[in-house]
This record gives structure tokens, sequence and C-alpha cells, in this order.
């Protein structure tokens, strides 16, 4: 299971790659583990406020679709259309090729909610034992 | 939970295992799509171990096994199987199945995993004295091998040329056992079901995967491969509440004999049918799940009963109920909670390449 040390993490298995006032998110390798073949995401629109924690994306399987939550809460400034025709690249890539949005974050402060990179791995592991 | 005989040789594989039908079973090796689409080209290997299986000794002159099936058993040929039904009084489905007939009074029934028990039951209270039923479930070991190239590896592994016609068998020796195989299954494809003793189950499914061109398949792609042809899935798009009709399944009903249920049809379609099956394609990648409303001008109609993303067309497709009479090709909705999606109603087979029908090419000499 692949998990980068640059980026931070939420229980639900998305990741946020802080940059300056921005961030770049997705879902992890163990959520893409998981979920197996993306078939189709519906990705939040640009313009598009988020919460922390709120709902941002579906992603569907083969078998069934699941909520994606935003690790923080901002503005949609960027999507990957390349998901469009292209979701398996979420399989493929998922802390790069594969990334949802970007947004231009509110409150640089919740990121104290989110793991890093060694915790998200313990808790990640955990949940596959 | 029940484990398969086989779940060593999964864990070994990798496979993601989940409960199904009371067992615990191999949902996917190397991925659902990459599956589906090594069984539509090549040959993929099923461990059906979980399916529950009935031995019975019935002369049809003196037993009721006739009246228990829609099968119309009197007219089948010793070494042909069909597919057929249990109903209830009300025309519900108990089961769907597949009878074989082993010779003049012997049979063997093969059901669904999940209704093993029941059937069970209902067959033991139901078949009179001059019947005897065996659950041989517990000894029986079914793996099924599905795809345009099933047969070379079923001649080779058998060493003979094994010319089946669709829903014929035969019993072959191996391994020192006697091994039934027939041209049967539920992907589309060409294909054989394979059932062993038991004790060589596990050499049986090592001896198919050593043929390069054989990968082993999930419940998962089976889930997407039965779902491309339009097949129905006991205990998701059909159930003991939902008749034959109903389901679009009346094809399968020898209507020239008697069994329990008949009654209940013939009203049903004297007096029309409350809901009906339908098959519907979305128009894009976005796939209708088990349970989404199905949506009609506006109105609900009826509900999703299967839905899955279809490896070989790229879009959503599924089938559900609904209670109005509306024609293929027009326009509906699928809808739950945020979601909407555009499809469209189509006719089944979704698939229509498969290699299911292959013809068997007969000797001249044997007219």
């Amino acid at each position: 299971m692949l998990v980068p040390d640059n980026l931070f993490f939420t229980k639900d298995h998305e990741w946020a790659k802080i940059e300056g006032d921005t961030a770049t998110i997705g879902i992890t390798d163990f959520a893409q583990g998981s979920l197996g073949n993306i078939t189709f995401i519906d990705l939040p629109k640009i313009g598009q406020g988020l919460k922390q924690s709120g709902l941002c994306a579906t992603v569907e399987s083969v078998k069934a679709a699941s909520d994606v939550y935003s690790p923080l809460s901002g503005e949609v400034v960027k999507v990957n259309e390349e998901l469009a025709d292209h979701p398996e690249l979420v399989n493929k890539s998922p802390y790069e090729s594969g990334w949802f949005a970007v947004i231009k974050i509110n409150n640089l402060k919740e990121k104290d909610a989110l793991m890093d990179a060694k915790k998200y791995k313990e808790y990640a592991e955990n949940l596959s034992k | 939970m029940k484990n398969t005989l086989l779940i060593e040789k999964h864990k070994k594989l990798g496979a993601k295992l989940a409960p199904f039908g009371g067992w615990l079973m191999p949902i996917q090796y190397s991925g659902i799509i990459e599956e589906h689409n090594w069984v539509r080209t090549n040959a993929g290997l099923f461990d059906i171990c979980h399916m529950g299986e009935f031995e019975i000794e019935a002369d049809l002159n003196k037993s009721n096994l006739d009246y228990l099936i829609t099968v119309n058993l009197k007219t089948m040929l010793q070494g042909t199987c069909r597919y057929g039904f249990m109903l209830n009084e009300s025309g519900g489905i108990i089961d769907d199945l597949v009878v074989y007939r082993i010779n003049d009074n012997k049979w063997m029934l093969v059901v669904n995993a999940a209704t093993t028990d029941t059937n069970e039951e209902y067959l033991r209270k139901h078949l009179n004295s001059e019947t005897r039923l065996k659950n041989i479930s517990g000894s029986l070991g079914k793996l099924d091998l599905q795809g345009p190239l099933s047969k070379n590896v079923i001649n080779d592994l058998i060493g003979i040329n094994i010319n089946l016609d669709y829903y014929a068998f035969g019993y072959y020796a191996l391994f020192g056992e006697k091994i039934i195989i027939s041209r049967t299954g539920y992907t589309g494809e060409l294909g054989y079901e394979l059932y062993m003793p038991n004790n060589r189950i596990n050499d049986l499914w090592d001896k198919i995967l050593s043929d390069k061109i054989v990968k082993p398949i999930g419940l998962g792609a089976r889930d997407t491969l039965r779902l491309e042809m339009g097949y129905s899935l006991y205990g998701q798009d059909i159930d003991n509440t939902t008749s034959v009709l109903e389901a679009g399944l009346g094809f399968f009903i020898d209507w020239n004999k008697d069994f329990i249920g008949k009654e209940a049809l013939l009203k049903q379609k004297e007096c029309g049918l409350k809901r009906r099956m339908i098959c519907f394609a979305s128009n894009s990648r976005r796939s209708p799940r088990h349970n989404y409303r199905i949506n009609y001008k506006g109105g609900d109609i009826g509900i999703v009963t299967s839905g899955s993303f279809s490896p070989s067309l790229g879009v959503g497709i599924g089938m559900g109920y609904i209670t109005e009479e509306i024609a293929v090709g027009e326009e509906i909705k699928l809808i739950e909670n945020l979601v909407t999606i555009e499809a469209k109603i189509v006719r089944m087979p979704f698939y229509k390449k498969g290699s299911v029908k292959y013809k068997e090419i007969k000797n001249a000499c044997a007219g």
C-alpha cells in the first residue's frame, strides 16, 4: 500500500497535498484498492464551495457507488478532466494522474484534523488486518 | 459461514473474499473488468462449489417430481439438461435450477447456494413416497469453465474431443473418478460446468488452471457477465414474490404439462401482469444500482433490481420491474437521492456477440 510522505489524510481515505493556500485532493491507494476497477467519477464543479468532511465527489466501481468527502474546506479551482474518459487513472495512479480537484483552502487550521502519512499508514494497515 | 473446498487456493491467488449465499467466496482476483474481458475472449475458471445438487430417483409413472418442476421431464432425453423453476402456488419462484436426466429414472437438480436448504425441505415435503431424494451438495464440487476457448481446454483435460451440444452432458473419466461435464453456464459464452467428487476438486482446479489460456474468475465478473446477457440472479431479480411471467421468463415454461403454480400463472396471463421486467442501458458510464427508482416522464414506475457497469459496452446497464407497459427505445431516468441517470429501454441481451450458441460440427455420416 502506497502512502506518500508529503500528504495529509482522512479516515475516509481521501488525501490532500497542501501547497501554499491551495490543496490538490484525491483518494488513497487503499481506497482505490478496496473499490476495485473504477468506472465513473462525478467530480465537483469549478467554483463550487466544499466543506471539510462534506460530500465532494462520487466514485463508481463496477460493483458500487461510494461517496468521497473533502479533506478541507475551500473553493474548487480546477478539476481533473482526464477522469471523465479515463476513471481507471485513479486505480493506476491514485496520488499523481488520478487526482480529483484543486481547491483554494479556506482555513489552513483544518489541517490539524487530518492524519500525516505515518498515522494514516498505521490506521489503514489496521483496517486491512 | 461455509468455506469452499478451494479456499486455500483462492487465498494463495490473492483473491478478495466476501460472503455470498452463506459461503465465503472469491469475488475477484486481478480485477472484475480484466476477468470479465478474459472470459469474453479466452477461458475463465469459476469456483461454484457453493451451489447445491440433489440426486433424485424417480420413475415418472409413479413419482410426482414432474409436477414440482416447470421443466417437462417426460420429454427430456437422457444426457440432456434443461433450465427451469420450482414455483409456489401463486407462481412465485422458489428457485431457478437446471435438471439433468441421468437415465430413465435418475435425475440431478442443480440449485442456488442460498436456497439449497429450503429447496430440500420443500422437495421432501412435496415429493411422494415413490421418489428418493439425496442432497449430494456436501460431496460434489462444481467448477465452471467459460469462454470461447473453453472447448480446447476441456478436450485437453479429458483427452478426447467431447462434442457436446448446448445443454447436453456426459460422464468422463478423470483422476480415476467419474466426472460430469455439461455444456451449460451463465455467462453467454461457450462453456462447461464440471461436477467432481470433493476429494479431487483441488486437483481439477490446479489441472485446469495449468493451461495458460485459463484464468481464475471471481463472482464479481460472474455477475457482470450474466447481467450483460440479461440473465436473472435469484434473490436479486427473482424470488418467491416475483412470478415467472413478470420476470419475462415465460419462455422457459412448458404449458403442455401440469405443475405447481400453473393455475396462478394462467390467471396472470388472462388478467394481465402487475409489473414486468425490463432491461435498460444508460447513456453514460454512470451505472444504475439495486433499488434505484425507474422514472418515466416524471413519474416513478418501478425499481432497479440489478445494475452495474458493463465492461463490454462501456456504459451502465441494468434490469428492473416496471408497472407500466413501455416500449423498447423509450427514455427513462434512474434515480436515487442526488443521482439521476439518463437511460433507454433496450432488448436483452445487452451483449450480442457471445459464443454461447457455438455449434458442434457433426460427422456427415452420422446423418
